[in-house]
């Protein structure tokens, strides 16, 4: 803070390098407009970037003028770069809200419409056998009834979803209870998997076997999903349904079990990392105190980075919970309402993805996808901001006692 | 000088004469026409090389969608566009569009080929999709449990097949959408107690189903004769939709669809000519 305080201060841009960085701090503070080198030449030597420090003496002006230019736009540019990419998340949000909106909204009735005879063309070539089937067609007939479905907060609440409908019926209660039967399924099978492959990789590997896994498991995170839920319908789906006998071929448990390995990865990565920043010292202290490598790990690390393990635990929760492609075609997609994870289900996010081509900009049905969307997006967001905030920041600290 | 500005302004003119001569057509909707429609386009455009058209899917919903939303010219669609949908194309252009009949096709129910029932009536078949028959034994099959199979909700077939077999009701919630027809021929393949619905599919492991109007009359198989001579009870037709009345490129484009040309590669694709 202090640091930030006093390059604001001085009002001159400098480049957070170690070295000018250590070169204040050592002097505490340097008076604005006091020259470079003496601040930069009381502590390190003084080396910028790749060009070598001259033997001779600096001309102060000299390296004013390039710290100056280059690096001023170069850090005006990253910090340009940084808010465009924030405010376009910002932006994604309030488009997500502002489109999801309207569903609260009493909509004004659309005029109802005279009866027109609609207009053809080329009718006079169709033939008499053709024509009587087309008569045959009671399409017309129901449609000319059927509404845009009642946007209310019953509606919404209901326990059927059938929004192409005659009378659409907009109950997400079974998408929701989808979404959450198909992510807790997936991390009930990724996580103790990731967390032990993590604790093992951390603890016992040894390092050749360590520095071929983690990449591995690692590379397995930019798995595309769709190959994940292809493989899923293809191969895992027949597999399972031998191997423990279900109705349904394609059900919840399936699609936790193909996410179950997109989701692996990503707790694997994190919690290693969490397992990895324990401090040596605990490890060694454990050692030297007679504890078997095994107690060490399970009593001393493990407990140590519970609080990384829980917020990867979170983070791949958070990715299942929105993932899309696989559980479009490994879930069967039906929007029942059960608490069997055998049968088929239909996610929040696979609605989306399954409906969203096909609905007309500002119906209401068109409404309902985007609170879904938003209901995803403020789930993952707390999930993600919880993961990170408060368990990475304040129970590390607890938990070390630090 | 003058001699320069000449040529130019003449490479220009030339140039914006081709410009306008290259005809751009677009077409979008319904998946169960979007083989025929490719056909269509190849087939015209070989014979008009100044005219472009370009066709894609997703599903007659879509294709509607687009059409109202001003993005495609033409608009595929395998059911007809509901009165809903015509307001809204009245708001954004003032019409409430144009339809065009191209051909006829024949729904199909399908189950798996090791399946004993052999024929089902319009009202088993609404019964089993609505939920309320549940078991292939209701139907005359082994004692075993019905998977029900269809279409994504963005599907004419899903909306046809609702209007016409299921009266209007809603599918039971236990009906697991796939998208296209062949994912529901793939998927029946797999699931010996699986039933699915969907245009002529002729594929290993399955078979399709005789269906007969009412419980007194003959049960018919989806064939070509069947379809032609409308005995075969579920057929539907294929629409194209414009937004005006078609003028110009288009008008020719949806007058030669309507010739014996066009409608010969209908019958070749597999559906049925309307006349």
């Amino acid at each position: 803070m202090e640091i930030m305080s006093d390059l604001q201060f001085t009002g001159r841009p400098l480049s957070l390098s170690r070295d000018n960085l250590g070169g204040h701090l050592g002097k505490g503070g340097s008076l604005p407009g006091s020259p470079l080198p003496a601040a930069l030449g009381s502590s390190m030597p003084v080396t910028h970037g790749s060009s070598p420090a001259p033997a001779h003496r600096l001309n102060a002006a000299d390296l004013k003028k390039r710290f100056r230019l280059d690096e001023f736009i170069a850090e005006k540019l990253i910090t340009l770069v940084a808010f465009v990419s924030l405010a376009a998340i910002i932006s994604i949000f309030v488009f997500v809200f502002r489109e999801a909106a309207p569903f609260f909204q009493t909509k004004e009735a659309v005029a109802v419409q005279e009866e027109v005879e609609e207009e053809t063309y080329g009718d006079d070539m169709v033939s008499a056998h053709a024509r009587e089937g087309a008569s045959r067609d009671r399409s017309r007939e129901l449609d000319a009834n059927a509404s845009e479905g009642e946007s209310t907060l019953g509606n919404l609440f209901s326990l059927s979803w059938a929004p192409v409908s005659l009378e659409p019926k907009y109950g997400i209660v079974p998408l929701v209870v989808g979404s959450m039967k198909v992510t807790i399924l997936a991390i009930l099978l990724a996580a103790p998997i990731a967390v032990l492959a993590a604790l093992f990789t951390s603890s016992f590997a040894p390092k050749w076997s360590r520095e071929i896994l983690k990449p591995a498991i690692e590379i397995l995170a930019g798995f595309p999903s769709v190959v994940i839920g292809f493989f899923a319908l293809v191969v895992l789906a027949t597999v399972l349904q031998d191997l423990l006998g279900y109705q349904y071929r394609l059900n919840a448990f399936l699609g936790g079990a193909a996410m179950s390995l997109a989701v692996i990865p990503i707790i694997f990565t994190v919690a290693e990392d969490a397992l990895t920043a324990v401090p040596k010292y605990m490890t060694e202290a454990s050692l030297a105190l007679g504890a078997t490598r095994w107690q060490t790990a399970l009593f001393v690390r493990l407990p140590a980075a519970t609080p990384g393990v829980f917020a990867a635990v979170l983070l791949g929760f958070g990715r299942a919970f929105g993932e899309t492609m696989i559980v479009l075609m490994a879930t069967g997609n039906a929007a029942l309402l059960s608490l069997d994870f055998f049968e088929p289900v239909r996610t929040m996010s696979a609605t989306i993805g399954a409906e969203m081509a096909e609905v007309v900009f500002g119906d209401t049905h068109y409404n309902v996808l985007f609170l879904l969307g938003a209901i995803l997006f403020l789930f993952t967001f707390t999930l993600n901001a919880v993961a990170e905030i408060f368990i990475r920041q304040r129970l590390l600290k607890r938990f070390r006692g630090l | 000088m003058q001699n320069i500005t000449r040529l130019f302004s003449l490479v220009l003119i030339f140039g914006v004469i081709s410009v306008v001569a290259e005809v751009k057509i677009t077409v979008k909707g319904s998946d169960t026409m979007v083989i025929l429609a490719q056909r269509w386009a190849e087939r015209y455009m070989a014979a008009k090389p100044d005219v472009t058209i370009q066709v894609t899917g997703g599903g007659s919903g879509t294709g509607i969608s687009a059409l109202i939303n001003g993005t495609t010219d033409i608009c595929n669609a395998s059911r007809p566009m509901k009165p809903s949908e015509r307001d809204k194309l009245k708001q954004r252009f003032g019409t409430r569009g144009v339809e065009i009949k191209t051909a006829q096709d024949g729904l199909s129910i399908y189950v798996h080929e090791s399946n004993s029932v052999q024929e089902l009536t319009i009202e088993q078949i609404r019964n089993i999709y609505a939920g309320r028959i549940t078991s292939w034994k209701e139907v005359g099959g082994s004692n075993e449990k019905i998977i029900l199979y269809g279409r994504e909700n963005n599907s004419g077939t899903y909306v046809y097949f609702r209007d016409n077999v299921l009266l209007g009701e809603d599918y039971s919630a236990t009906m697991q959408s796939l998208p296209g027809t062949a994912a529901v021929v793939n998927a029946v393949t797999k699931d010996k107690n699986g039933i699915g619905y969907g245009g002529a599919a002729y594929g290993k492991g399955i078979r399709e189903l005789k269906v007969k109007a009412d419980a007194n009359a003959t049960a018919y198989a989806p064939t070509v004769e069947n379809i032609k001579n409308g005995d075969y009870p579920i057929t539907r037709f294929l629409y194209l939709y414009v937004r005006n009345k078609p003028t110009g490129a288009l008008k020719e484009y949806i007058d030669w669809i309507l010739s014996d040309d066009g409608q010969s590669i209908v019958s070749q694709v597999g559906y049925f000519p309307i006349r």
